[in-house]
C-alpha cells in the first residue's frame, strides 16, 4: 500500500491478528544491531536490571525531597478553610472571607502535582472525581455561571454526606470540603481570564469554598506581574518552594554516581556534557536522568565487555563463562594492554595466551577496580569537605566540579589544587577542626572499613588539636625576648638587623605547634589525594565500567540541526565523500547538488532575491558543470531541464525555511536568514 | 569594459563562485576605485559566539557554574570535532556568510585554462551578471571599517542592516519577460526525470549507514524514547524503508505532515476509527485524545507506531497540534518516529513539550530531493494547473441567471482589457453600474449590489477600497484562466 495520496495524509496499517501476536521481544533488537557480539542477551538483562534500580533510586530520592513540601501543602489545604466549616462570625474572619486561600508552588515537577491530585481524591471526599464530570455536563448545556457552580456544590455536598458511610472519617473532618483548583501552569494562563475568575469567585467564597493552587515554573514574582494589586489582594497567598534544581542535581549525582552501589560510571566528558545540558539549557532533572539512561543503554549496547558491569560477585561469576572472543576483547582493551606491558615477560605471555590465567587476572583486576572506587569516593568526599568552603572555591563549590576535575586528570598537577592547598595552609584552627570533623564523619558513615587507618589518623589529628589548647597558654608564657632595644645605627645596619629580625620571626613562626600540625594535616590530605584520586584511565579494565562515548550522547541529546543543515549545504563533501566535491574553504564546486548551488547563490543576496537573476546565475553555474554530456540533448531542452532543476532547488529551500514568497516585488522571494550579505 | 566582462564570464563558466573580495574589487574597479576595500571579518559570525550564546541566559549568581571555558571546551569543541572536515571547523563562522579568498596566482591559472573551454550562454551571462552583483556593495555600505571589537554585535547589526532600509536594490526583471516562465507540476516532473542523479554511490553509502541504525531505533523506541530525524534531504524514503523492514508485523500509522489537508483531528480520527475500531464521535479533540490515552493505558498489549513525515509542516507546527502529538508520544505503548526539515523546527518545542516527546535526535542527511514534500505546495515557480479554478468557475456561473452571467462577463472583459496596466486595481462600482445599465443588465444599483453579494459569497470577486474611498471590484483569478473561460462561454452561446 502506498503512503502518498492527494486525498489523505494518514495511512493506517494493521497486520492481521495472527501475525501480530508474534511480536519480537525487545532484546532481539538489542542483539541484532550492528555488532552481533557476545552475551548480548545477558547485557540487555543487566541493562534492564541496572536501569530499574537506578530509576527506583531516583524516584525514592524525589519522593524524599518532596515529602516536606507535600506535607506542608496538605496541611495548608486542611486548615485554610477551617473557618468556613466552623462558620465563625468573628470580624477578622469576615475580612478574611474575601480572600481566596492560595498556595503558590514553585517547582518543575509535574508528577508532584499528579500525586497531589491523587492524594486529594482519596484522602478527601470523592467529590473531586465527580466534580469533573458534572462540570463538564453543565458546561455543555447551560451558560455556565458561578451561581450554578455553587448550587451544584450545595447539592453535591448534601448528597454525599449521607451517601458515604465508607468515608465517614474524612467526611466528618470535611463537613463542607473545599474545592481545590489546581492551575498547573500559571504563566500560560490568559491574565484577563485569571483575573476575572479570581474576582468573581472571591465574591462567592462564602458559599463556595475555593482553594487555589498555582503551579509556577519561574519565580514567585510572576504572580504580581500577572495580577494587578486589586486582584492579588483578594488572594491569601502562601508560598511553597521546592528544593532548587541544582541541589536536586547534587543529590541525584550523589546517590547515583558517587557511590559504589552502581558499578556503572560516566567518564569526565560525558558527565560534563550532561551537567552542561542541565546547567546551560534546561535545568531539568528529568532530562539529566534521560541522559543517564541513554548513556547506560549505549554502554551496554556498544561495549561487549559491559557484561561485566554488574555487582562484583556476579561479575566474577560471569568472568568464568566468558567466551574466547570476549577474552580477545579484554586483551584488546587499551588499559589492559598498558597493564600487560608493565608486567614481567613470563606473565605477559601467560596473559596473552592462557585463557584461564587471563580470567583469574581479570577477576583480581576487577576486584581492584571496585576497591579503587570505594577509596576514591571516600577520599573525594573528604577532599570536598576541605575545599568546598575555601575562599573563591578554587576547586569548585559543588562536589560534581571536583569530581569532574579528578576524573579528567591528576588533580594534584593542577594550579587550582596547588592554590587550594595554599589556602588550606592558612586556615585558622577552628576552621580546620570543623573540616576534620566533617571528614571524620564521612569515614564513619561509610560502611567500608578499608581506610580504617586514615580514619584513625584523622582522629589523632583532632585529639592533637584539642590538646593544643592546653599548651597554648604555656607558649604564651615564653615569648622570645627579641627586642634588645634599638641602638644607634646607620642605615645599612638598620636594614641588616631588620632583615635578621624578619628571618628570625619567620623561623620562630614555623615553630608554633599549631602550624606544624596544620602542615601535617595538609600534607596528609595531599598524600591521600595522590594515592587514591588517580584518574580512572590509569586503572586497568576501566572501559568495562566507564561510558566514554560523549560524542554519541551529545549527538542524540543536544543535537544541532541547524549546523547539520548548514554543513550539508555548504560543504557537501563532508557527507558525500566524492573527490569531485572536495573544495577549498567557502566555495562549492559546480557539480555539487543543485540545492547547495542555489543556496550558495542566495547567500549573496540581501533581503530580496530576484528569481530571474537567481535562475540565470544558477543556469550559468550548472551549465558549466555539464560540459560533457551537453551535446546529447538539444540546447533548448537542456535549458528547460536546468530551469526545472532550479525550480526544484528553490522549492526545497522554501521548504527548509530559507526563503519565502513575497508580494513586495514581482518575482521576488524574501530571504529569511541574514548575514553573509 | 568588454574585456573585463569577458573575463568575468570566463570565471562564471568554471569557478562558479567568486569570493566576495574579488567581487568587491571588481566592482570597485569599475566604479573607479573610489572606495577602499572593506574588511569582511566584521561580517562574520563566530562559532564561539553561537555556541556560547546560552551563557547569556544564565543567572548571574551561579558563578561556580559559569565556567564558560569548560562549556566551550565540551560543547563547542565537540561541535568542531564532529565536523572535522575543514569547512565547518570554524562552523558558525560561515553560518550564513559567504567568504572566499582566492589566491591571485590560482585565479590566473584558472583563467588560462578557461580560455580553452568553449563559451556557452554568453548572452544570459552578460545580462545577468552586473545586476546580480549590485546587491553586494549595497549591503556592506553601512559598515564603517571596524575592528574586531565590534564582532559581538555583528549578528544583530546584520539583521538590522538587512532590514533597515525599505529600499532593496534588485533588478526589475520579471519571469514574464523570460520565455520559460512557470511550469506546471506534470511537466516539471517529466523534465526532472531526465536528469541523471549524481553521486548515487555516495548517497547509497549514506543510506546504508542509516539503515544499520534501524534495530537500534526499534530498541530505543521500545525503551521509551522517541526518535526524530533531521538533516538535509528528504527522509521519506528512509522512513519508508524502516517501515517496510521493521514494522511489517506491527500496527502503524504513517502520517504525511506535508499533506496540506492534514490536521491533528485527522490523525486522531485514523487512530480511533481504524486502529481502535471505534465508531463513535467525540465532542472535541481533547476528548478524543483522552479517550485514546485511556484506551492505551488500559490495554498494555496494544502497541502503535506513529511515523510522521515532516512533523514541522505548516499544518502540524501549531502549539496545540504539537501538544497533542506530544501527549500521544509520551504514552508508553505509542512509539513515535518523526522527521523535521525546517531550519527553525526545534523552536516548536518548549521544555514541557520536549519532555513529553523525550526525543533522541538522529542526523540523517540524505540529499534526497523533497519530491513528494514539495509536490503539494504552491511552489513559487510552479504554475497552478488552472484546471481547477476554471471548472469551478463554469460550474458556479452555470447556475446563475443569464443576466448575472452577463454582469460577470462584463467584469471579466474589463479586467482582461486592463491586464497590461500594472496599476490596475479593479473596476469601480460606479463605473461598473454605468456599464451594466448601458448593457440593460440591471435597472438599479440595488440589483447590482444584490448580484455582487452573490458573487462575493462564491468568492468570484473581491472588493477593495481604493485610496479615494471608492469600492473597486476584482476577480481573483489569473488572466489565463479568465481568457479560457471567455472562450468557452463564447463557444456555448
Amino acid at each position: 500500500m502506498a503512503t502518498s495520496s492527494v486525498s489523505k495524509g494518514c495511512f493506517v496499517f494493521k497486520p492481521n491478528l495472527k501475525k501480530r501476536k508474534i511480536s519480537v521481544p525487545v532484546e532481539n533488537y538489542f542483539s541484532k544491531g550492528k555488532n552481533e557480539s557476545e552475551d548480548s542477551k545477558l547485557r540487555f538483562e543487566t541493562y534492564q536490571l541496572m536501569w530499574q534500580q537506578m530509576q527506583s533510586e531516583t524516584e525514592r530520592l524525589q519522593e524524599e525531597l518532596n515529602k516536606n513540601l507535600f506535607d506542608s501543602l496538605i496541611e495548608f489545604l486542611q486548615k485554610s478553610h477551617y473557618g468556613f466549616q466552623k462558620n465563625s462570625r468573628d470580624w477578622g474572619y469576615q475580612i478574611k472571607l474575601r480572600e481566596i486561600p492560595t498556595a503558590a508552588l514553585v517547582l518543575d515537577m509535574k508528577h508532584f502535582l499528579q500525586k497531589l491530585a491523587s492524594q486529594l481524591v482519596d484522602c478527601n471526599v470523592d467529590v473531586q472525581s465527580k466534580e469533573k464530570e458534572s462540570v463538564q455536563v453543565t458546561q455543555k448545556r447551560i451558560h455556565y455561571s458561578m451561581d450554578s457552580l455553587s448550587t451544584w456544590y450545595m447539592n453535591v455536598t448534601q448528597k454525599t454526606n449521607p451517601k458515604m458511610p465508607r468515608k465517614k472519617r474524612t467526611s466528618s473532618q470535611w463537613q463542607s470540603p473545599p474545592v481545590v483548583l489546581i492551575l498547573k501552569d500559571m504563566e500560560s494562563f490568559a491574565t484577563k481570564v485569571l483575573q476575572d475568575f479570581i474576582i468573581i469567585s472571591s465574591q462567592h467564597l462564602h458559599e463556595f469554598p475555593l482553594i487555589l493552587i498555582f503551579g509556577i515554573a519561574t519565580s514567585p514574582v510572576v504572580i504580581h506581574r500577572l495580577l494587578p494589586h486589586a486582584v492579588s489582594s483578594l488572594l491569601c497567598i502562601e508560598l511553597f518552594q521546592s528544593l532548587s534544581c541544582k541541589e536536586h542535581l547534587t543529590t541525584v549525582l550523589d546517590k547515583l554516581l558517587l557511590t559504589t552501589q552502581f558499578p556503572f560510571k560516566l567518564s569526565e566528558k560525558v558527565l560534563q556534557i550532561l551537567t552542561n545540558i542541565f546547567l546551560y539549557h534546561d535545568f531539568s532533572i528529568q532530562n539529566f536522568i534521560k541522559g543517564l539512561q541513554l548513556s547506560l543503554l549505549e554502554h551496554y549496547y556498544s561495549q561487549p565487555l559491559s557484561v561485566l558491569c554488574c555487582n562484583l560477585p556476579e561479575a566474577k561469576r560471569r568472568i568464568n563463562f566468558l567466551s574466547d572472543n570476549q577474552c580477545e576483547n579484554i586483551r584488546r582493551l587499551s588499559s589492559f594492554r598498558r597493564y600487560v606491558e608493565n608486567q614481567a615477560s613470563e606473565k605477559q605471555v601467560a596473559l596473552l595466551t592462557n585463557e584461564r590465567f587471563l580470567k583469574e587476572e581479570t577477576q583480581s583486576l576487577l576486584e581492584n577496580l571496585h576497591v579503587y572506587h570505594t577509596h576514591y569516593f571516600l577520599i573525594l568526599r573528604c577532599l570536598h569537605q576541605f575545599t568546598s568552603s575555601l575562599p573563591k572555591y578554587p576547586l569548585g563549590r559543588q562536589i560534581r566540579e571536583l569530581y569532574c576535575t579528578c576524573l579528567e586528570k591528576n588533580i594534584w598537577d593542577s594550579d587550582e589544587y596547588a592554590s587550594a592547598l595554599q589556602l588550606l595552609r592558612m586556615l585558622a584552627k577552628d576552621e580546620l577542626m570543623t573540616m576534620l570533623q566533617k571528614c571524620f564523619k564521612v569515614f564513619k558513615s561509610s560502611s567500608e572499613k578499608q581506610l580504617g587507618n586514615t580514619e584513625k589518623r584523622i582522629e589523632e589529628f583532632l585529639a592533637q588539636f584539642q590538646s593544643l589548647d592546653a599548651e597554648a597558654k604555656e607558649e604564651e608564657d615564653t615569648p622570645e625576648s627579641q627586642s634588645k632595644g634599638l641602638q644607634k645605627t646607620d642605615l645599612y645596619h638598620l636594614q641588616k638587623s631588620l632583615l635578621e629580625m624578619k628571618e628570625l620571626r619567620r623561623a620562630s613562626k614555623r615553630q608554633t605547634k599549631f602550624e606544624v600540625l596544620r602542615e601535617q594535616v595538609v600534607s596528609f590530605i595531599d598524600s591521600l589525594v595522590r594515592e587514591y584520586l588517580l584518574p580512572p584511565e590509569t586503572q586497568p579494565l576501566h572501559e568495562v565500567l566507564y561510558f566514554s562515548a560523549a560524542h554519541t550522547l551529545r549527538q542524540h541529546l543536544n543535537a544541532a540541526p541547524r549546523i547539520a543543515l548548514h554543513t550539508a549545504l555548504n560543504n557537501p563533501y563532508y557527507y558525500l565523500k566524492n573527490e569531485a566535491l572536495r573544495s577549498e574553504e567557502g566555495c562549492i564546486p559546480n557539480v555539487a547538488p543543485d540545492i547547495c548551488i542555489a543556496y550558495k547563490l542566495h547567500l549573496e543576496c540581501s533581503r530580496l532575491i530576484n528569481l530571474v537573476d537567481w535562475s540565470e546565475a544558477f543556469a550559468t553555474v550548472v551549465t558549466a558543470a555539464e560540459k560533457v554530456d551537453a551535446n546529447s540533448v538539444t540546447s533548448e531542452e537542456r535549458n528547460e531541464i536546468i530551469h526545472a532543476r532550479f525550480i526544484r532547488a528553490v522549492s526545497e529551500l522554501e521548504l527548509l525555511g530559507f526563503i519565502k514568497p513575497t508580494k513586495q516585488k514581482t518575482d521576488h522571494v524574501a530571504r529569511l536568514t541574514w548575514g553573509g550579505c | 569594459m568588454m574585456s573585463k566582462l569577458e573575463l568575468k564570464e570566463d570565471k562564471m563558466l568554471e569557478v562558479q563562485f567568486v569570493g566576495d573580495d574579488d567581487v568587491l574589487n571588481h566592482i570597485l574597479d569599475r566604479e573607479g576605485g573610489a572606495k577602499i576595500k572593506k574588511e569582511r571579518a566584521q561580517l562574520l559570525v563566530n562559532t564561539k559566539k553561537i555556541v556560547k550564546k546560552p551563557e547569556y541566559d544564565l543567572e548571574e549568581d551561579d558563578q561556580e557554574v559559569l565556567k564558560d571555558q569548560n562549556y566551550v571546551e565540551v560543547l563547542g569543541h565537540d561541535v568542531q570535532e564532529s565536523l572535522k572536515n575543514g569547512s565547518t571547523t570554524d562552523g558558525g563562522n560561515k553560518v550564513y556568510s559567504f567568504q572566499n579568498r582566492k589566491h591571485p596566482e590560482k585565479m590566473a591559472k584558472l583563467a588560462s585554462e578557461l580560455a580553452k573551454t568553449p563559451k556557452k550562454s554568453v548572452s544570459s551571462n552578460l545580462k545577468s551578471d552586473p545586476e546580480v552583483t549590485i546587491d553586494i556593495p549595497q549591503c556592506s555600505k553601512g559598515h564603517s571599517a571596524s575592528d574586531k571589537v565590534q564582532l559581538k554585535s555583528d549578528l544583530v547589526e546584520e539583521y538590522f542592516e538587512a532590514h533597515s532600509s525599505s529600499k532593496v536594490l534588485t533588478s526589475d526583471r520579471t519571469l514574464q519577460k523570460l520565455k520559460r516562465a512557470k511550469l506546471d507540476q506534470q511537466t516539471l516532473r517529466n523534465l526532472l526525470s531526465k536528469v541523471s542523479p549524481s553521486f548515487s554511490a555516495e548517497l547509497k553509502q549514506l543510506n546504508q549507514q542509516y539503515e544499520q541504525l534501524f534495530h537500534k531505533w526499534m530498541l530505543q523506541l521500545h525503551l521509551g524514547f522517541n526518535i526524530v530525524l533531521y538533516g538535509l534531504g528528504s527522509k521519506r524514503d528512509l522512513l519508508e524503508r524502516f517501515r517496510t523492514t521493521m514494522l511489517q508485523d506491527c500496527i502503524h500509522v504513517v502520517i504525511n505532515g506535508f499533506f496540506p489537508g492534514i490536521s491533528v483531528k485527522s490523525i486522531l480520527n485514523s487512530i480511533t476509527e481504524e486502529v481502535l475500531d471505534h465508531m463513535g464521535t467525540f465532542r472535541s479533540v481533547l476528548d478524543q485524545l483522552e479517550w485514546i490515552i485511556n484506551k492505551f493505558k488500559e490495554d498494555s498489549s496494544l502497541e502503535l507506531f506513529l511515523l510522521i513525515h515532516n512533523l514541522d509542516s505548516q499544518m502540524l507546527r501549531g502549539d496545540k497540534s504539537q501538544q497533542i502529538i506530544g501527549q500521544l508520544s509520551s504514552l508508553r505503548n505509542i512509539y513515535l518516529i518523526a522527521s523535521i526539515d525546517h531550519l527553525n523546527a526545534p523552536l516548536m518545542w518548549d521544555h514541557a513539550k520536549q519532555s513529553l516527546y523525550n526525543w533522541l535526535w538522529y542526523e540523517t542527511t540524505t540529499y534526497s530531493h523533497y519530491t513528494e514534500e514539495t509536490s503539494y505546495e504552491n511552489s513559487l515557480l510552479v504554475k497552478q494547473s488552472g484546471s481547477l479554478p476554471l471548472s469551478s468557475l463554469t460550474h458556479v456561473l452555470r447556475s446563475l441567471t443569464p443576466n448575472a452571467r452577463g454582469i460577470f462577463r462584463l467584469l471579466i472583459k474589463y479586467q482582461l482589457d486592463n491586464q497590461d496596466n500594472p496599476s490596475y486595481i479593479g473596476l469601480s462600482f460606479q463605473d461598473f453600474y454605468q456599464q451594466c445599465r448601458e448593457a440593460f443588465l440591471v435597472n438599479s444599483d440595488l440589483t447590482l449590489r444584490a448580484q455582487l453579494t452573490e458573487f462575493r459569497d462564491h468568492k468570484l470577486i473581491r472588493t477593495k477600497k481604493g485610496t479615494d474611498g471608492v469600492e473597486y471590484l476584482l476577480i481573483p483569478v489569473d488572466n489565463g484562466t479568465l481568457t479560457d473561460f471567455l472562450e468557452m462561454e463564447e463557444e456555448e452561446f
